[in-house]
């Protein structure tokens, strides 16, 4: 990005974005400026934009001894969904992959891939959503990056966040340390996600009152942590589903992973879409869901800690970490036998057998 | 599953409890052990998912053995259709629509999501209404449906038909895999070594084509079948009663699942099919070989809403793969776990056999909800 | 092959075309009732009715009745056996 001179923001006049908006000229300038400076207050009135942000070191190593940086890139459709947006999404996903770590998320870049043709209104909403999902979740959009593709060299907009934070001192969560007796705790229904996209496609003719659980985690993850300062670790169930979670973790740590299918919570309504469409919800992908394993002695008081949450009303202890068959992920069923869960082989795709 | 009145009773575990012990009783009577024990064939893929997805296999009293049928309609579908399937979806004019089950079966040269990937028009559709609603949509385009399963499937697929002539939609076909499934049992029973007691029967196609096809298991091969629901109770059920009847000595057709099936079946749906469809003097099954009288195939009346006829496929047969033991598996010969095959080349991620791409194939099956060996499940 | 779930017909989607929207658990999806459909029949008959989907189409109506029927009788399995067993072993 080039320095900007001191003048009041510029607007863009185009329903569109054209070709000339990645062009580096005046007209990317404008839409830079316009819809995604001014959403996100990425900088101090009067200064000019820099090539990139300037985080103090002093204010990082106040809260902590580790930093975190994290990157992901989204993609979905349709862009706008019930309960989210692929805006808030991509504030979420790196937030909630900083957070699962046990950091504190501080700040976040965001660049954007804008297929030519997309409508400028489309992409101020996506904006003001990024802005308002970072305030939710107090991080800082700090720097970002644009770029206008010709049609059908992207699919609309794909967006790529990244994001560093700061891990507390003492911390230290893995995937490699679950133990024989730990408690396997989630904070909310399974399938939300998945089954509002699929729902939100349309292709399947389907309509389902289920809006994504999209959001950031943070802030519950922090108070399980202050209820639960012997946490080992925690993952959030996205793509793969929980069923991915739980065997990455068998196999990590080493351990037999045994959970109840009656205690894991599901909507009615996802269950219904997935009995519907011969799916199954411990595939589906989720967006603001974790998976935490605690040690025994402090599962009541992460599961309270969780409960005591908005977002984990619905929390609940789905299983433990055995000694017993270690890799492997048993499920216990409501009639009273058991099966093994395994990792899914690409997408879950509907059936009818 | 999802709870509803017409389900939730039918999960109750202390009726299944009681029903195991009574079930238990019934073998220990019969001299049933683990050794010896009493081999029940569910048919269809249904109940081999529903069998896994409760974990009842382990829950069943020793002396009785599940054996997984031939009832999954991907599974048994032949490489020489998927390659013509894939043939018409690389034709740049066409939209091919299907149900997701198919996107994964091995092709001699490619799946359906390989073809899709290289460019291909390919989406996969809940309903074959969904299809007619892409035709409808898509003008310039031929768009056409990939029809597959029993009888379960083929009034939808034949009314979908009905409609396209109705509406006049030109731009839509049919390519027709639908089989029948008396033939299947037929090739088990008449297998050498056939070890099958009795038949645990297809609930959904039975609401089609109700209880009198099934007759010749009971009168010519003396083999009982119960026509089975898919909820955990529904099965149990279907096992005491099959119990039941090898006790008094007897080999009957019953009907255990009679909220869903009536005993003559769906006459609305049986003359769908009997408007578009004619049966084929014989089709090709993966791992059973060509069966006489056990396709279905659509009249010269709607020839032009048949995929077959428009887009002059070829049909070649083309050999299951080297080692590929489907075929033992599926006439329940040998268990999965004793192909020399399975866990090593054939696995959910590369399926060598059908049975390992669909869910409801009785190797994936095992693969995903048994774990590598039989004690493990 | 044979996905078949409960859902409940609750709305003609379009009487001409034969297609009514059934529920499953707040789930909602048009399906073509032909198959369920009495001739001469007005659809709104199905109107509340439990019906069997199948890849999108209404296959058979639930026989609550029989449903209740075979609750009974798995409940009686369970019983009468019982008691038989209990006798037995009262018997010996």
């Amino acid at each position: 990005m080039t320095v900007l001179p001191l003048r009041p923001p510029r607007r863009v006049r185009h329903e569109t974005v054209t070709l000339a908006h990645g062009g580096g000229g005046s007209a990317m300038r404008d839409l830079v400026e316009d819809v995604f400076v001014s959403a996100f207050a990425v900088h101090e009135e009067g200064q000019p934009l820099e090539d990139q942000a300037r985080l103090s070191l002093a204010e990082l190593m106040a809260r902590g001894d580790r930093l975190a940086f994290t990157t992901d890139s989204f993609v979905v459709d349709p862009l706008e969904f019930a309960g989210g947006d692929i805006g808030k999404l991509a504030v979420c996903g790196t937030v909630n992959d900083l957070a699962v770590g046990g950091a504190v998320p501080v700040a976040l870049s965001c660049a954007v891939v804008i297929e030519e043709g997309m409508a400028v209104a489309t992409l101020r909403r996506i904006a003001a959503s990024i802005a308002r999902t970072a305030r939710e979740a107090g991080v800082r959009v700090v720097t970002g990056d644009t770029k206008v593709v010709a049609r059908g060299a992207c699919d609309k907009l794909f967006i790529t966040t990244s994001g560093v934070g700061v891990i507390r001192t003492g911390l230290d969560l893995g995937i490699a340390r679950a133990r024989p007796g730990d408690v396997v705790l989630i904070n909310g229904p399974l399938g939300d996600h998945g089954a509002a996209i699929m729902a939100a496609r349309g292709e399947l003719a389907v309509s389902a009152p289920v809006a994504s659980d999209c959001a950031p985690l943070n802030g519950l993850i922090g108070a399980l942590l202050d209820a639960a300062p012997g946490t080992r670790l925690i993952r959030d169930a996205t793509r793969g589903g929980l069923a991915a979670v739980l065997n990455e973790m068998a196999e990590a740590s080493n351990i037999g992973v045994r959970v109840a299918e009656s205690a894991i919570p599901i909507r009615p309504e996802v269950r219904g879409f997935c009995d519907l469409l011969g799916l199954d919800p411990l595939y589906l992908g989720n967006e603001g869901v974790a998976v935490a394993v605690v040690p025994p002695e402090q599962a009541d008081a992460a599961l309270a800690a969780l409960r005591a949450h908005p977002l984990g009303v619905l929390a609940a202890a789905i299983g433990t970490a055995t000694a017993e068959r270690p890799g492997r992920v048993v499920m216990d069923t409501p009639f009273g036998g058991t099966r093994i869960v395994d990792m899914l082989v690409g997408d879950p795709l509907p059936r009818i057998c | 599953m999802t709870a509803t009145p017409m389900t939730t009773p039918f999960h109750d575990r202390d009726t299944g409890q009681r029903l195991l012990a009574r079930i238990g009783e019934k073998l220990h009577a019969l001299g049933a052990t683990e050794r010896a024990p009493i081999r029940l064939m569910e048919v269809c893929g249904g109940h081999t998912h529903a069998i896994f997805r409760h974990g009842l296999a382990g829950v069943m009293p020793p002396g009785m053995e599940f054996l997984h049928g031939p009832g999954c309609p991907v599974c048994v579908l032949p490489m020489g259709r998927i390659d013509d399937c894939v043939a018409i979806a690389e034709d740049p004019r066409v939209i091919l629509a299907t149900f997701g089950d198919a996107m994964r079966v091995p092709g001699s040269r490619k799946s359906l999501l390989q073809a899709k990937a290289d460019g291909a028009d390919i989406r996969m559709v809940y309903s074959p209404l969904d299809a007619l609603t892409l035709a409808r949509r898509n003008p310039d385009r031929e768009v056409v449906f990939f029809g597959l399963g029993f009888e379960t499937t083929m009034p939808s697929t034949a009314l979908t038909v009905l409609r396209a002539e109705r509406e006049g939609i030109a731009n839509f076909s049919l390519f027709c895999n639908h089989i029948t499934i008396t033939p299947t049992i037929k090739a088990v029973l008449d297998s050498p070594g056939m070890a099958v007691d009795g038949f645990i029967g297809p609930g959904h196609v039975s609401m089609v084509i109700g209880l009198r096809p099934y007759r010749f298991i009971a009168e010519r091969y003396d083999r009982p079948l119960v026509v089975a629901g898919f909820e955990p109770l529904d099965v149990l059920q279907s096992v005491w009663m099959l119990l039941d009847q090898i006790g008094r000595g007897v080999a009957l057709i019953e009907n255990q699942y009679g909220r869903i099936v009536p005993e003559d079946g769906n006459p609305q749906a049986q003359a769908a099919i009997a408007e578009v469809f004619e049966t084929r003097a014989f089709f090709e099954w993966r791992g059973l070989g060509s069966i006489d009288e056990s396709g279905v195939a659509i009249r010269d009346r709607y020839a032009r809403f048949d995929a077959e006829r428009r887009f002059a496929v070829r049909s070649p047969t083309v050999a299951d793969p080297d080692g590929c033991r489907c075929g033992d598996v599926l006439k329940g010969g040998i268990k999965p776990w004793q192909c020399g095959l399975f866990g090593g080349a054939c696995t959910p991620e590369t399926p060598v056999g059908a049975l390992m791409v669909s869910s409801e194939g009785a190797c994936a099956a095992h693969h995903q909800y048994g774990g590598l060996r039989k004690g493990a499940a | 092959m044979c996905l078949g779930i409960p859902g409940r017909i609750v709305a003609i989607a379009d009487a001409d075309a034969l297609l009514a929207t059934v529920d499953v658990s707040g789930v909602r999806r048009d399906v073509d009732v032909t198959c369920v459909a009495e001739p001469g029949a007005p659809l709104e008959d199905l109107l509340g009715r439990w019906t069997l989907v199948h890849v999108g189409f209404a296959m058979s109506l639930i026989d609550e009745d029989e449903a209740k029927a075979t609750l009974a009788i798995l409940a009686e399995i369970g019983e009468a056996d019982a008691e038989l067993a209990a006798f037995a072993t009262e018997v010996e």
